[in-house]
């Protein structure tokens, strides 16, 4: 007769644990068609909201005459500023500490900026009435280059605040000015500038961007009149903030307003913000009475809710001859758009951006940044990256390879050469950052080890004289990109919004029968939360994930917590959820004690139980433990096992990654072909590998995108170039090639599990190797730095400029 | 604006409805219908969230008025599973390959493979990418997506062959 007694690896397997490929939870309603988004929302009596939006840059309101809109048939109101005002909700407050025109007050400052508001029986009524609100402008002269924002005769765009002196972050220089921001020790990195051997200098430019997650913005609103209670239903990625800062604009208490997050398709920081359609939905249904949904179309999209990027970067590093970094100098000026919205912890106007020392022991830095109004959107959010660290890895990315041009030498040998070196973490950086953990020459030796960097090369020397005798059109180019992010914001004593401390939470409820609900502060977009938040538990309290229902984004009942942007759900929540676990543990090894008859400290946990040390067979599940804390009077615990921690990280994460890219132009046609992406990515310990490498797939996409084509330009009056999917580009399959992933495994030393985060590397990284690869193409014709996107123009451009074409 | 009346099959079903000529069908079935399966990401029919089978064909349905579609054999994600509830091979595979995140643009994914593996039984990975070209997914960078493709086509490959 054989043993029916499961074994440990049977038992650990059942689990679908930390490491496991677990299957998504999630997958069952979307393969349906089940998901419940904003749009499929439909309550009764549910009117539709739609702006009016500005068809300038800049101009002046001379007046709005609604009368030819509130006569179609089905238009209930239309709303503008001098509707808003009597309740002082025509500006709103940014999370930079700026405020923004809710309704547009006397100027417009954006194309696409709201005007006014139509609310109407429905979509096609709505958009009906909104074309016959006539709005009469005087256009006015626009700033559509960050540099010319503050000569002495740019024209002055925010009136409301142009008496003001003192800024969010200090005194402001210029009418046009927001913020200086300065970090580093200044006068010690020019002195190594001065004393280098070598010196590389660049203008490094990251071009605006646009998150656009394939569902735009919106909500339904909708106000009980009975009880009082404002419901929202939206695209928020931090739904607690939501409700906090819904609550300081409308005074209405904080009890009374009810945030829900239903499903997201897609955030990539675009829903990270505070939009003028959620403060005139609720505003709406609070005059009509009824709930009132408003959802973006795509143009409304990509021109008025959260821009990234637009930093220009102007860097220079210093090194010894045979290449050993001696400093780093950085000077950005960050166009934020008409109205200062980034998304940023309040300590922090330009992000983490001071992490642009990179992966690098550079001894002395400095950086500081400008932040100008200009006449496009507001927004600066985090594009799948943590705050402003898409943009640091991209500089000090490009400046390593500039540097490593002027110096003669391998990018990849210069990286090599200036590592921070294993022994060396905790490192604290010239820029005041402690690296928790790296590892970064195993895993850059793993990369080129495996794509044969060498015979890559070798490759290329071959593709470039080739190219030189006539026999070939196409050049090769290596791309070379190490990164280190930094992700997981808290600290609370670091990092707030809008005084907001950036904690986490989890609460967990155990079951009577042994299964069990988990709470979070967090939100899911697509990271599959509900399947690894699971996995986490599994691991901490022997209950099979599939026994564990993981629930975010409704703030009547998920515990407070600041939201899932900048990778920061599983380092922070995620940590959350193994300590509200690891509470859950302790009440269940005294209940076992009192059950087994023995002291505490003679119990052991082992995978789904407690048991008795030297004494297996005595043990109690954790099945067993839940069914008895409800059931069975325990002498001095309280019935029940609830758990709820609230997780304050106490530094953030670092996780890091090798990216190596191989690309082929076509010097007479600028297309660029990638030929090969192989992506390492360590992000600590990995809790679902499968989740991983989906994520690293989609992040590296979204890089494609960027280095390759994505761009929201704008002309000299202010008019948005092209804000369809018409002209922003979003890769298909047939553009996106084969992604290769690997991984090396480095913990986290100060996380409960170890987990650093993975979500947004992919991108963070992986612009850079693009960019660098496409660079590298044409480095032996003279290139040093040519700006992103690499479209077919741009590149066939810099081929024309090289003298390589025609 | 006066109202037509219209009828058409949808998953089956035969359906009738008064709507404006101008209604888009991808409002019709999402709001008359109540089928919010299908979605609608860029009003300009380049993502594709909102394909659903018409006529045995695959459409963007955002790019379709109901009054094109009057009297058409629609089948939306909602129809794809087998009337028990048994999930299409292509459901299953997108779950077991990892074929999607936040599921926003699956709906349209799916039913847009569920066209191709009939157009092409056997698709290389190269006519799958070029199949789909025309669905956009902002999560997943495709490659699972075509490897889920792939999957269910070899199962229904497999689920014939056995019914022979």
């Amino acid at each position: 007769m054989t043993d029916q007694t499961p074994t440990a690896v049977e038992r650990a397997a059942k689990l679908q644990g930390l490491g496991s490929k677990r299957k998504r939870v999630e997958d069952a309603r979307f393969t349906q068609g089940k998901g419940n988004y904003v749009d499929d929302i439909k309550l009764p009596g549910m009117l539709f909201g739609d702006f009016v939006r500005s068809p300038y840059g800049h101009a002046r309101i001379k007046g709005i005459d609604k009368d030819a809109a509130l006569a179609v048939p089905g238009v209930v109101a239309v709303l503008t500023a001098e509707d808003l005002k009597p309740l002082n909700l025509h500006y709103m407050p940014t999370l930079a500490g700026d405020v923004q025109a809710v309704l547009a007050d006397e100027k417009v400052l954006f194309q696409g900026q709201e005007v006014a508001f139509v609310v109407a029986e429905n979509r096609y009524v709505a958009a009906d009435a909104v074309e016959l609100v006539e709005v009469e402008y005087e256009q006015l002269d626009a700033v559509n280059d960050a540099f010319k924002a503050m000569d002495a005769d740019a024209p002055l765009l925010r009136e409301d605040i142009k008496d003001k002196q003192e800024g969010a972050h200090g005194p402001r220089k210029h009418y046009n000015h927001i913020f200086t921001w300065e970090v580093g020790d200044k006068e010690a990195t020019h002195k190594a500038l001065a004393d280098a051997e070598v010196v590389a200098e660049e203008l490094i430019t990251y071009q605006r961007v646009h998150p656009c997650p394939l569902e735009t913005c919106g909500c339904v609103a909708s106000m009980d009149k009975v009880n009082g209670k404002l419901t929202i239903w939206g695209t928020f990625q931090a739904p607690h903030a939501v409700r906090t800062v819904a609550s300081l604009i409308t005074n209405i208490p904080e009890h009374n307003i009810r945030i829900i997050s239903p499903d997201i398709g897609g955030g990539f920081g675009n829903k990270v913000g505070v939009y003028p359609g959620y403060i005139c939905s609720a505003v709406a249904s609070i005059v009509t009475g009824v709930p009132i949904k408003w959802v973006e179309d795509r143009i409304e999209n990509l021109t008025s809710t959260a821009f990234a990027r637009d930093y220009h970067m102007t860097g220079r590093i210093a090194a010894t001859r045979d290449g050993r970094i001696t400093g780093l100098d950085c000077h950005v000026l960050a166009d934020h758009g008409a109205f200062d919205a980034c998304a940023d912890p309040t300590k922090f106007p330009a992000g983490f951006f001071n992490i642009c020392t990179g992966s690098y022991d550079i001894p002395v830095a400095h950086v500081s940044v400008d932040g100008v109004y200009t006449n496009k959107a507001p927004g600066g959010v985090a594009y799948r990256c943590s705050f402003r660290v898409t943009e640091a890895s991209y500089f000090i990315e490009r400046m390593i390879d500039v540097l490593a041009r002027k110096l003669d030498m391998d990018p990849a040998e210069l990286r090599m050469k200036n590592f921070i070196k294993q022994s060396q973490f905790p490192y604290t950086s010239a820029l005041g950052w402690e690296y928790d953990s790296g590892d970064y020459e195993t895993a850059m030796d793993k990369a080129m080890t495996t794509v044969d960097y060498a015979g890559l090369r070798a490759e290329q020397a071959e593709n470039r004289a080739a190219f030189d005798r006539g026999e070939t059109r196409s050049l090769m180019g290596i791309g070379v990109a190490f990164f280190t992010e930094i992700v997981g914001a808290g600290p609370v004593k670091n990092c707030d919004i809008l005084g907001l401390g950036m904690f986490d939470s989890c609460e967990i409820r155990i079951h009577p029968t042994g299964s069990a609900i988990a709470r979070l502060g967090t939100i899911s977009q697509g990271q599959g939360h509900a399947t690894t938040f699971a996995q986490i538990l599994a691991s901490e309290i022997g209950i099979p994930a599939d026994q564990i229902t993981v629930e975010e984004g409704d703030t009547d009942t998920a515990p407070y917590g600041l939201g899932t942007y900048g990778s920061r759900s599983t380092p922070v929540a995620g940590a959350a959820t193994a300590m509200a676990g690891r509470k859950i543990r302790a009440k269940a090894q005294m209940i076992a004690a009192y059950l087994l008859e023995v002291h505490e400290d003679d119990l052991e946990w082992d995978i789904d139980r407690f048991q008795v040390k030297g004494n297996p067979e005595a043990a109690k599940t954790m099945a067993e433990i839940a069914f008895a804390s409800y059931n069975q009077a325990i002498p001095g615990l309280e019935p029940g096992l609830e758990a709820v921690s609230y997780y304050d990280p106490p530094n953030m994460t670092y996780p890091f990654g090798a990216y190596l890219c191989v690309v082929d132009v076509d010097v007479d046609t600028g297309v660029t072909d990638v030929r090969r992406f192989y992506a390492l990515d360590d992000c600590g310990t990995r809790i679902n590998p499968m989740i991983i490498e989906g994520q690293v797939h989609g992040g590296l996409t979204e890089a494609l995108a960027i280095a390759m084509g994505q761009e929201i330009a704008y002309d000299e009056i202010g008019n948005v170039k092209g804000a369809s999917l018409l002209d922003f580009y979003l890769p298909t399959a047939v553009e996106t090639p084969v992604w290769e992933t690997d991984h090396t495994v480095t913990p986290s030393p100060h996380h409960p599990i170890g987990a650093k985060g993975v979500g947004e590397s992919p991108n963070v990284g992986g612009v850079s190797a693009f960019s660098n690869a496409v660079n590298d193409a044409f480095a032996h014709k003279g290139l040093t730095h040519t700006q992103m996107p690499h479209d077919h123009w741009r590149v066939w451009k810099t081929a024309e400029r090289l003298g390589l074409n025609g | 604006m006066s109202k037509m009346h219209v009828k058409m099959t949808v998953n089956g079903k035969p359906q009738e409805a008064l709507a404006e000529p101008r209604t888009l069908l991808i409002h019709f079935l999402r709001e008359e219908l109540n089928l919010t399966g299908p979605h609608i990401g860029c009003d300009t029919g380049h993502c594709g969230a909102c394909t659903v089978d018409l006529n045995g064909k695959s459409v963007k349905s955002c790019t379709m008025f109901v009054a094109q579609a009057n009297g058409a054999d629609v089948t939306t994600i909602e129809g794809i599973a087998a009337p028990d509830g048994t999930l299409h091979a292509i459901q299953d595979a997108f779950r077991e390959h990892h074929g999607l995140q936040c599921g926003f643009c699956t709906p349209g994914m799916i039913t847009r493979a569920y066209r191709l593996l009939q157009e092409n039984p056997s698709p290389s990975e190269e006519e799958i990418r070029v199949g789909i070209s025309g669905n956009l997914c902002r999560c997943t960078g495709y490659q699972n997506i075509v490897k889920s493709i792939s999957a269910a086509a070899e199962t229904m490959a497999a689920s014939r062959e056995a019914a022979e």
